[in-house]
């Protein structure tokens, strides 16, 4: 992404010049931007170590003078078995509709036959509709299978709605393998499954990081599903965070708490492993 | 390549499992919903959940009592809403990302850590983020309280309360302001096709702007949706949840045009330098117009998550704040805690074609050109 920064570096940018008018506006805007997007971490962390006495809306802003990081393990103990509820639901249905994914954007962009884009639209389709359109049937569907409040209905779910955008993006990785690479293998007489997985599968890493942080990072997030095909003991953390939040009596160190640790394993993701992040969220664009 | 291989029945068959799961949970299911939103089941509590539910074909019945029925305001006003925040969320992320990426693009120091701190609220969830504003948008608390801190007077709006509106409207108008509104666009389609020379475009578009005008000045006038006159406008308790998507999701749009603006080739800048552009006439005349497809784009991904919005709000102001619900969140409430599952699947049909307005012409287009370069 940052390929082209030298070339435009070079005029204003060097070190050691005195700072011009317009550099100085420039972060001045910056650390005004930065600002908005900071101040509710800085709350959101001076809220959570408040104890609960400490916490009142006219000292909103202060940071707390004695730390309680109490509120951390009261806020595990109520939403500690809806962490590890996702975690194994993301990394389930993560894992499966990623190696489906690669499945088919293989199919798709290697062996390509008539009306294959069509049928690929249509597909896409899927990854756009408002989830409420296909709510109830669903919802019935998974109560026929007797999956309705087991964490599997969830995994199904989040599996099927996940095959259009990691089709997607394994269809636009593949397509930048050269072809003669598989015409190569087709006349060494490999065929359909050998060329998968002696060509394909060994140069698929960098698609499947970002397929699968993609994917971990939206499982994780969902909430709809999440709160119409579970029950108390399987639902993930996002529902079980709405509720700790929604109640009048809770103070508010704990949901406070409750999101830092329902926001950290997408957050590390996302600051570890940024760059991959950026690539799945611009392919969701359909860059065709 | 050659026809019908071994390997080319092997993709096929790789394929057929998710072609049929597609087809049955977006396809099936739709089609269920639809057939669903045309019945009664669940208009009587005591049918709702029995076993062997009685269902009736009741037709469009649900559809016209939400759109005019004396109980469904809250939809009416609902959809006026989401119609709001779409447009206001859309130009709130616009503005911030494309100056944010403007900024990000000349280059300042240090652009990874300010690019990593515009966008880590993307990798949240609506629920951490509704958490975290509704706690800023407290009535006494952070936001109201932030003059204090340079010794000011508290705020006193009430952020996710509030039960003005602004730009009110008559709900028994709205045929007429949609027939204005279209007959607009229709003319300027007409104007434009007419510069271009397309005469039987000319003529269409005019005929049919002509027609709903002469509709809207002698029929429309006199058409009452409601015994009552209904005002809808925009809620400003809408206001903070709007900012809250803004924070969340801005950084998605900055992430895009900085992708677009680095992948406009450093020739072209130069190009326009040499002919004498100044740096807006380059903005003007170069940049933004490269930039008009990623706007585009960008207007179309956030116009379908915000059409489907709901969590953000449920964990901002709680399911039961009518001045900010909206239809996605009215759909899960009717469905699920109401058990009217018709309704439910009537609402849930509405936004789909809400969003099949905005998503289908955009899949039509993208694979139009890619077949077409294939």
């Amino acid at each position: 992404m940052t390929t082209t920064a030298p070339a435009n570096a070079a005029p204003t940018a060097t070190p050691r010049r005195p700072l011009k008018p317009g550099r100085i506006l420039m972060y001045a805007l910056l650390i005004l931007a930065a600002l908005f997007f900071l101040v509710p971490v800085y709350l959101l962390l001076a809220t959570a170590l408040k104890s609960p006495d400490a916490i009142n809306l006219a000292t909103t802003w202060h940071w707390p003078a004695a730390l309680n990081w109490a509120s951390f393990s009261d806020a595990w103990a109520k939403i500690g078995g809806n962490v590890l509820n996702s975690l194994f639901l993301a990394v389930t249905a993560t894992l499966l509709s990623a190696l489906l994914g690669s499945l088919n954007g293989y199919a798709l962009s290697k062996w390509k036959f008539r009306g294959a884009n069509t049928m690929f639209a249509l597909m896409l389709f899927g990854m756009f509709i408002p989830y409420q359109a296909i709510l109830i049937p669903l919802f019935q569907f998974i109560k026929s299978l007797g999956l309705y409040g087991s964490i599997w209905g969830l995994v199904l779910a989040h599996v099927v709605y996940g095959i259009p955008i990691t089709t997607l993006i394994f269809r636009n990785f593949y397509a930048d393998v050269p072809d003669a690479l598989i015409e190569a293998a087709t006349i060494d007489g490999a065929g359909f499954w050998q060329i998968y997985g002696r060509v394909i599968f060994p140069i698929s890493i960098p698609g499947f990081v970002v397929v699968i942080i993609w994917q971990f990072t939206q499982v994780w997030n969902e909430f709809l599903f999440a709160a119409t095909l579970t029950n108390t003991t399987s639902q993930p953390v996002t529902y079980a965070l709405s509720q700790l939040a929604g109640g009048q009596a809770v103070s508010w160190n704990l949901p406070m708490a409750g999101a830092i640790l329902a926001a950290l394993p997408t957050l590390l993701v996302y600051i570890l492993l940024g760059r991959y992040f950026v690539r799945g969220l611009l392919a969701g664009s359909v860059k065709g | 390549m050659k026809g019908l291989s071994k390997d080319r029945l092997w993709s096929i068959a790789v394929l057929t499992p998710s072609i049929i799961l597609i087809a049955v949970f977006v396809y099936g299911f739709i089609a269920r919903s639809v057939y669903v939103s045309m019945t009664d089941w669940g208009n009587d509590p005591a049918q709702a959940l029995a076993l062997n539910p009685i269902i009736r074909w009741v037709g469009f019945t649900n559809y016209q009592d939400l759109f005019t029925g004396f109980l469904q305001g809250r939809f009416r006003q609902e959809l006026v809403s989401t119609i709001f925040f779409t447009l206001f969320f859309i130009l709130g992320c616009l503005g911030l990302g494309l100056g944010l990426a403007l900024i990000l693009d000349r280059n300042p120091r240090g652009e990874g850590l300010w690019r990593t701190i515009f966008l880590f609220p993307m990798s949240l969830s609506f629920i951490v983020t509704g958490t975290i504003w509704r706690w800023m948008l407290q009535p006494e608390g952070g936001v109201n309280q932030a003059p204090t801190l340079f010794g000011g007077q508290s705020g006193t709006f009430a952020w996710l309360s509030s039960t003005d509106a602004i730009l009110k409207f008559d709900w028994n108008k709205l045929p007429l302001l949609t027939a204005s509104v279209v007959g607009l666009v229709l003319v300027v389609m007409a104007v434009r096709a007419a510069r271009s020379g397309d005469r039987t475009r000319t003529l269409v578009a005019g005929a049919c702007a002509a027609l709903l005008f002469l509709w809207a000045l002698f029929i429309g006038p006199n058409v009452k949706l409601l015994p009552a006159p209904e005002l809808h406008g925009f809620n400003l308790a809408l206001i903070g949840i709007i900012i809250a998507a803004v924070w969340q999701m801005s950084g998605y749009t900055m992430a895009l045009y900085l992708a677009g603006l680095r992948g406009i080739p450093e020739e072209l800048r130069e190009a326009a330098k040499v002919d004498g552009a100044n740096d807006l006439g380059m903005y003007q005349h170069v940049i933004f117009p490269l930039l008009a497809p990623i706007t585009l784009s960008a207007m179309i991904v956030l116009g379908h998550i915000s059409l489907k919005i709901f969590d953000l709000v449920y964990a901002m102001a709680g399911p039961d704040n009518i001045a900010t619900s909206v239809p996605a969140l009215n759909m899960y409430l009717t469905s699920f805690r109401q058990n009217q599952f018709a309704l439910g699947a009537a609402i849930g049909t509405i936004l789909l074609i809400l969003v099949a307005f905005v998503i289908v012409p955009y899949l039509a287009s993208q694979f139009r050109t890619e077949e077409g370069h294939a």
